[in-house]
């Protein structure tokens, strides 16, 4: 920037004249359009996260504003972390991750692999595959309790269609069994997409010469799938884990309204569970050291992860 | 066909990848095009058993769905006469007078007013910084792009308490400013990060040809980058726009009364008895088609909005 043509310009040009032409000199110009962006996110981010650590120390409940609030020291996370129903949730949310991340891998990677075969009408197919990816978690997660109802719902049809099974013989969100994939069934259904659409930008970053060259090679086709094709995918590929990981861990709204937690606190994803703390039972101290132990461990597996990818990047 | 290529699929793979692709699409399209179908469908056809697939298309579920009716007796029915307009001659029929509007059109209103004022917010905001941090030498840069990002990957819900106290305290709490200064603040991140990479693009020349012309610098950024940034700029919007949208934690648990946006709304629509399944499907189908119609105009940028400008294509 500094030896651009511009700068040598106005090193040269008169201080007095330089102001009259410039207006607002480059650095004040650069805090006016950042400040407010900066100072926007302090006060809606920020203060509200340290506020959020001052109260975990705390006993403070929002639906008793004038019981004298104590300060609790570690307490608070003490028993969280000692507390065995939250591990259960930890559980819970740990086998959503797991799952939703490998079938949306495989099924994502699958469908771009095949769309990148360049049928006619790929464009047309890629579009209508995304759709359910831009909508609302909501109000999509609101209808799917309609589609998995046991007599009348459209998917328990559609599966006693294929294998027989009486469709009122099954709930998939009424069941315990079965609600925890109740709920990998739509995350999986809605963001596929978006793993398929990462994976096709890292099919399509590849020359064809690399092809070209292992053909003359000899390579087998099989060769070249594992050896070119797979590692020069892979930074895409754990680009979209990441962005689905910190996504599912923070999963609320879709299984919200698929089964509410339920049935008991089976699919009680941490947020849910969060969620109960802070705005049912008003515990608003335990839910903010609550809330401080999640976005941590959020923070702390996103960083780890990001050096790996770096790593893996430079490669 | 042209030459012959070793990177070319042949004929038969083409056959194979398409017809595998194109029964996945069916297959993922088919909750969607449940929602759509069930929308114009009675409630009885809604609930038959097995799924109805074909059936005689009714508007109830739209009237239904902005419309509160009760119940009256067949006495009092033939007291108030007989239905004046469409509508009522609609419900009518099984035994249901109108008897007011709905909340879903104020619903709807404050998606869109939330929606979109959170969005020229995010919008103007955003263009400022990203063309700062694009163009100038910021202190601190790369620690202060980071920290925009960050603020993505806070749960809604653990800053959900102290901004439902601060909001309490400063009268934000359940208006439609609260809602969207917070959306701004949950949007700001794509937009900024989104906004650089397209003004990265644009070839730094143009500016410095339009300073050495005698341009000011903010002349430079408001007559040479903003119009070449337009597509990227209307992009963005539309993602922005699409997030608010979309939105439910903050909107279940800050607003009530006021400015409930329509997702929380939508899945407490109940009919006279019990759940009405085409009433709802009607809200989800007029919320849910604007933003598949935006998804496909949007199309070749998709990739960049979902992925914060790092993969570009």
């Amino acid at each position: 920037m500094l030896h651009s043509p511009v700068d040598r310009v106005a090193e040269a040009t008169p201080r007095a004249i330089a102001k009259r032409f410039r207006g607002l000199s480059d650095r004040s110009l650069a805090w006016l359009f950042v400040a407010p962006t900066i100072v926007l996110l302090l006060a809606v981010n920020i203060f509200p996260l340290i506020w959020t650590i001052r109260l975990s120390f705390t006993n403070f409940r929002v639906n008793r504003p004038n019981a004298e609030v104590e300060f609790v020291g570690l307490k608070n996370y003490i028993s969280i972390l000692s507390d065995k129903d939250i591990w259960l949730t930890m559980q819970a949310t740990a086998h959503f991750l797991i799952w939703t991340l490998v079938l949306q891998v495989l099924i994502g990677f699958a469908l771009a692999y095949l769309i990148n075969k360049k049928f006619r009408g790929n464009d047309l197919w890629t579009t209508i595959i995304v759709l359910p990816m831009m909508l609302s978690p909501a109000v999509v997660g609101n209808f799917w309790t309609f589609l998995y109802q046991p007599q009348i719902g459209l998917f328990n049809y559609a599966v006693g269609f294929l294998t027989g099974a009486d469709p009122s013989s099954f709930s998939m969100i009424g069941d315990v069994t079965l609600a925890p994939w109740a709920i990998i069934i739509v995350d999986t259904w809605m963001w596929t997409p978006f793993v398929m659409l990462i994976c096709l930008a890292g099919l399509r970053s590849i020359p064809d010469s690399i092809y070209e060259a292992a053909e003359c090679d000899r390579a087998s086709k099989w060769r070249q799938f594992w050896t070119i094709t797979i590692p020069l995918v892979l930074p895409f590929l754990m680009l979209a884990v990441l962005f689905r990981g910190i996504e599912n861990f923070k999963m609320f709204d879709l299984v919200v309204q698929l089964t509410g937690g339920g049935p008991g606190s089976i699919t009680e994803l941490t947020s849910i569970n969060l969620k109960r703390e802070a705005f049912e039972k008003w515990r608003t101290g335990y839910a903010s050291a609550y809330a401080v132990i999640l976005f941590v461990t959020v923070f702390g597996l996103a960083s780890i992860y990001v050096k790996a990818l770096n790593k893996v990047k430079q490669r | 066909m042209s030459s012959y290529s070793v990177t070319e699929p042949s004929r038969r793979q083409k056959w194979v990848a398409g017809i595998l692709v194109v029964l996945y699409a069916l297959i993922t399209i088919l909750p969607l095009v449940w929602i759509i179908g069930t929308s114009f469908k009675t409630p009885s056809d809604a609930i038959a058993y097995p799924p109805k697939t074909f059936f005689t298309p009714t508007v109830e579920g739209y009237v239904n769905v902005f419309t509160t009716r009760t119940r009256l007796t067949e006495e009092q029915l033939r007291a108030i006469g007989e239905p004046q307009t469409w509508y009522d001659r609609l419900v009518r029929k099984d035994g249901l007078v109108i008897s007011g509007p709905s909340r879903f059109a104020e619903r709807f209103t404050n998606s869109m007013i939330i929606g979109f004022g959170s969005t020229v917010l995010c919008i103007v905001l955003g263009t400022a910084a990203a063309y700062a941090f694009s163009r100038f030498k910021v202190p601190l840069k790369d620690d202060l792009l980071f920290f925009i990002l960050s603020t993505r990957m806070m749960p809604p819900i653990a800053v959900a308490i102290p901004i439902f106290l601060m909001f309490r305290s400063l009268g934000l709490s359940d208006t439609h400013a609260g809602m969207i200064l917070l959306y701004t603040a949950v949007n700001l991140s794509l937009s900024v990060w989104l906004l650089k990479g397209f003004i990265d693009e644009i070839p730094i020349e143009y500016e410095e040809a339009a300073l050495i012309d005698g341009y000011t610098r903010f002349q430079a950024f408001y007559k040479v980058v903003l119009p070449q940034a337009a597509t990227g700029i209307a992009s963005t919007a539309v993602f922005c726009l699409i997030f608010a949208w979309n939105e439910y934690a903050f909107a279940v648990l800050l607003t009530s009364g006021n400015a409930q946006t329509a997702p929380p709304f939508i899945p407490t629509i109940i009919g006279v008895s019990g759940q009405d399944w085409p009433a709802v499907a009607a809200g989800a189908t007029l919320f849910l088609v604007p933003v598949m119609v935006f998804t496909i105009l949007l199309r070749k940028h998709l990739l960049r909005g979902i992925t914060f400008g790092a993969v570009r294509k």
